[in-house]
């Protein structure tokens, strides 16, 4: 057991950044916190102390053994009862206080902030940059205020980074902020701290939070806004990144909000007012651009969905219309979305791969087939990939 | 010696003791007795008690490893979810005061029975029904909710919800109408002369949660069955696809839950404040002090719920409130731990199963009691909230607190319950395999969560694994400890010997009636005197236990001189 528990101390020593009690000091909360626990801790210790051993004295001096009579007769003491009163009550006044100024601090984001989007979903996040890209993972430049605007999708989730201190939960029905200022480089865990069904736990992002230098995070965030080359794969990453996947299921038959877009390219559908119309690529340019236009039959209400008139060109428009077209020649690419997993059938679907190489030896070859190689998931988009290998390739 | 040396129920009839004046099944099934009813919640608690520990078990087995070793994701939040809902509704919301608590509120008054008998039996019932209906559910589909039934993942999820919910609300009932006849017994059944403050301290904290039982649980009715409506019906309160709010169901919740923990931890601090007196053959020091913080912490209990939301994203002012209102609960608790520290002042300490059950409960409920300061706190709250340094916490104050409280009190109360003497020696090992396992489980975990291990987590990251061995280990040792105590007690039951009238000295009255008592508790109305007043009492070899010796020079030298003159509601 105690070797265990040098083993468990030898662990934490070899990360020079942790101490026993805590995680690395990754933001400015994370000294205010440390040193008021210890001072807590230290005031605890020492009544915790006095207690034990006053109980440990009297338990000894007082006895019962042979030749020592005690006394049964009560004794009063108000002078005692109100020191024990009164010093105990300063104390906790002092606790609070000082943790009322700790809270304002994390409860007063700086006017200066960088804003990241946070969609919580079960069992997933998702994070939007300030130049519009998403990635699952957290990157941030050091020495730098964020402000983090949290949605759920689902049920309740809780944004909890251990090495800034900061936590939150993220409510469904309303936006929760959260600010911190990380002042050190590196790679933290980032975890879901409120239940939210089976696969709670899997929502650790192991080191799925970057602190970057400035010129890093510049080029991280550059990078992760380029869109992929080839138009399915430009399709998909614009069906992520615009929000459309968080009412339109990739799966057949399955409603979130609006209609499920799984094999739904060149069926002739019916209207809302009773007409038929083909779902080609004219009917995909019309309902992005007016979705009120021809709304579906069973989706009178596609008041909810927002035109992007003036928001997508016509490449965008195209690489949307080869992805929707792509999910209905190959119906695995809906799950290959949803679960992230590809097969090179998908993966050709997508574009990854081209027939050619697949000849000349199954190597990839090519910019896309470089992406796809250099992404360890790629049911990401290119863009994302390229942050998450670096990440794991530091650790 | 004096005649006045033999009480006259020290010796009871055969047919007298209540455990064995009727016999059969019936006879227990529909008894009005107060003290079988006890006996039988006894029996009822521990039992859940049993089956959620082996899921608890099973849970810290779980999580030797950071990765699946039996447990599937699912089953894990299962089986986390049966530990917490068993050990809360259906074992230590009922645990003191109902088993203890049914046994001796009416001999600790001199009196024969709880206010409404039949009402008495009538909760047990619901507990029983209430218990079979809530296990049913839960294990018949899995109910992964976690205890809390946080919305909207419990208006959404698959499983017993509602079933469960309304497994709760019977059991609520049962916690409600235990409440209302302590009340009515304690405000109209002390005897002549026992005023409020000659009332046992154990009396003030079945009070004060008996108050909190009747005003708190019909909140958590109302909670589960808005719950139950939302789930079926969409009323729109609580989920936000119905324009409800999730955090609304948070204060509902809580302001049930909150209180509840004080249900949990008055009773068992009401058994500590007599184990420590009794056993230090001393008065308790600051009796007054004791009992009005009993009454402060039931009252203050009741503001105090949104610490339990500190990061849900209440408006600011409200958690700065929140925070400074927990903050006063905190000083009535800490006044008692000094108080019962004072009492073994000059007394005369008996290092016996008891008292060491006792002492164990100051130093764990003091480890308990001081690591609210942290979570108290708001700045320091942020990065423990929903960790390990949590679940730490409240294990310390409701298994260290009250399941070793409870247990100090099975072994003092014993020999009174069943007329048979437990082996000390096996009893204090008991108390010592108890005391290590309890604190290698859980002093690991205040360490995880500080380092940022969030809970209810079925796989962790590697980086935690030794921690959570050496609590797993910790568990396992824990369990064997309280296998032990098991041993203990039943083994009395058989080989132990016989108990006398007073095996440990105590002055209230419940020691002046026989071990076990007869159906009817009292032949005469006993003699009320200050209920820690040993000045009376000697030690006879020959019983094993104490007499009053010189009973009227004693009522002499009591420093009430004219009780009389007072009426019996101070």
């Amino acid at each position: 057991m105690m070797t265990m528990f040098r083993n468990s101390m030898d662990a934490l020593l070899a990360d020079q950044n942790a101490t026993f009690f805590f995680p690395p000091r990754a933001s400015t909360f994370a000294e205010e916190t440390d040193v008021f626990f210890m001072y807590i801790f230290w005031i605890s210790a020492f009544f915790f102390v006095l207690i034990v051993a006053g109980m440990i004295y009297f338990v000894v001096k007082f006895r019962e053994r042979p030749g020592y009579q005690g006394d049964s007769r009560p004794l009063h003491n108000n002078a005692l009862e109100i020191t024990w009163t009164v010093i105990p009550t300063l104390i906790v006044i002092w606790i609070f206080a000082r943790g009322v100024y700790g809270f304002i601090d994390m409860e007063t984001p700086p006017a200066d902030t960088i804003d990241i989007n946070v969609t919580a979903r079960k069992w997933d996040w998702s994070f939007q940059y300030p130049n519009g890209a998403i990635a699952d993972t957290l990157h941030v430049p050091i020495n730098q205020n964020i402000r983090l605007l949290m949605r759920s999708e689902d049920v309740i989730h809780a944004f909890y980074v251990p090495a800034f201190r900061a936590k939150k939960d993220v409510v469904p029905g309303r936006v929760t902020a959260l600010w911190f200022r990380p002042i050190l480089e590196g790679e933290y865990d980032l975890f879901c701290a409120e239940y939210c069904g089976d696969q709670h736990s899997e929502m650790i992002k192991r080191r799925g939070v970057v602190v970057h230098d400035q010129a890093g995070y510049e080029a991280w965030l550059a990078e992760a806004a380029k869109p992929p080359e080839h138009p399915v794969a430009h399709g998909y990453w614009l069906f992520s990144r615009l929000g459309c996947k968080s009412c339109h299921s990739l799966e057949p038959g399955k409603k979130i909000v609006g209609p499920s877009l799984a094999g739904t390219f060149g069926q002739t559908l019916r209207t809302a007012d009773g007409q038929s119309v083909v779902f080609d690529e004219n009917y995909v340019r019309e309902s992005i651009l007016e979705p009120q236009k021809k709304a579906r039959e069973g989706f009178q209400n596609a008041s909810q969905m927002p035109s992007f008139q003036g928001k997508l060109n016509n490449q965008e428009l195209d690489a949307i219309t080869a992805f929707l077209k792509a999910l209905t020649e190959n119906p695995a690419l809906g799950d290959a979305v949803k679960d992230g997993d590809f097969s090179v059938d998908e993966q050709k679907a997508l574009g990854y791969y081209t027939e050619s190489e697949q000849e000349s030896g199954g190597e990839p070859a090519g910019e896309d087939a470089a992406a796809a190689a250099q992404s360890p998931d790629p049911g990401r988009p290119a863009g994302e990939g390229v942050g998450t290998t670096q990440a794991e390739s530091d650790s | 010696m004096s005649a006045a040396v033999t009480h006259p129920t020290a010796m009871t009839p055969e047919s007298d003791n209540f455990l064995t004046n009727s016999r059969g099944f019936l006879s227990w099934a529909l008894t009005l007795d107060h003290k079988r009813i006890g006996l039988m919640y006894l029996v009822g608690v521990l039992s859940a008690f049993g089956l959620a520990g082996i899921l608890a078990l099973i849970l810290r087995a779980e999580l030797m490893t950071p990765t699946q070793m039996f447990l599937s994701n699912q089953q894990y939040n299962q089986v986390f979810t049966l530990h917490g809902a068993i050990m809360v509704f259906l074992f230590i919301i009922p645990s003191v005061p109902a088993a203890l608590g049914n046994f001796l509120v009416p001999i600790m008054l001199g009196a024969k029975d709880v206010a409404f008998p039949r009402l008495n039996l009538c909760s047990f019932y619901l507990w029983l029904v209430g218990a079979v209906f809530f296990l049913t559910a839960m294990l018949a589909t899995g109910l992964d909710t976690g205890w809390t039934f946080y919305a909207p993942y419990s208006t959404t999820t698959q499983g017993p919800v509602v079933a469960a919910t309304l497994g709760v609300f019977i059991l609520g009932f049962s916690s409600i109408f235990t409440g209302l006849n302590f009340i009515v017994t304690i405000n109209t059944m002390r005897p002549p002369g026992m005023t409020w403050f000659k009332m046992p301290l154990f009396l003030w904290a079945t009070y004060a949660t008996s108050i909190i039982q009747v005003l708190a649980t019909p909140v958590l009715g109302i909670t589960v069955l808005l719950l139950a409506a939302e789930r079926v019906l969409h009323i729109g309160i609580f989920d936000p696809q119905y324009n409800g709010d999730p955090v609304t169901y948070q204060h509902f919740f809580w302001f049930y839950s909150h209180p509840a923990v004080y249900i949990m931890i008055l009773p068992g601090m009401g058994i500590i404040s007599e184990l420590m007196s009794v056993h230090s053959h001393k008065s308790i020091f600051g009796y007054r002090f004791i009992a009005y913080s009993s009454i402060a912490i039931a009252l203050f209990g009741f503001l105090v719920w949104g610490h339990h939301m500190f990061t849900a994203g209440m408006a600011n002012v409200t958690t700065i409130i929140f925070s400074a209102l927990t903050f006063s609960v905190s000083i009535p608790s800490a006044i008692k731990v000094f108080n019962w520290l004072a009492t073994m002042y000059q007394g005369t300490v008996k290092l016996n199963t008891v008292m060491l059950y006792a002492l164990a409960f100051l130093f764990l409920f003091t480890i308990g009691g001081l690591t609210g300061l942290w979570l108290g706190a708001l700045s320091t709250d942020r990065p423990l909230h929903d960790t390990y340094f949590v679940v730490a916490h409240f294990h310390y104050v409701m298994v260290g607190g009250t399941l070793v409280g409870f247990l100090g009190g099975i072994f003092h109360w014993w020999p009174k319950m069943t007329g048979r003497m437990f082996n000390e020696l096996w009893g204090k090992i008991s108390c010592a395999i108890v005391f290590v396992g309890f604190n290698l489980t859980f002093l690991p975990q205040f360490i995880l969560g500080s380092r940022g291990m969030p809970r209810r987590y079925a796989r962790y990251v590697p980086e935690f694994q030794e921690l959570h061995q050496l609590s797993s280990i910790g568990a396992f040792i824990l369990g064997f400890g309280l296998f032990v105590a098991l041993g203990v007690l039943l083994h009395s039951l058989f080989r132990g010997r016989r108990a006398p009238m007073n095996p440990w000295g105590g002055a209230t009255l419940e020691w002046q009636c026989a071990s076990p008592p007869p159906y009817y508790n009292f032949k005469h109305p006993p003699r009320v005197n200050e209920p820690y007043d040993y000045t009376g009492l000697r030690y006879r070899d020959a019983e094993h236990g104490w007499e009053y010796v010189h009973p009227e020079s004693d009522k002499v030298s009591a420093p009430e001189a004219t009780p009389e003159t007072k009426p019996a509601s101070n």
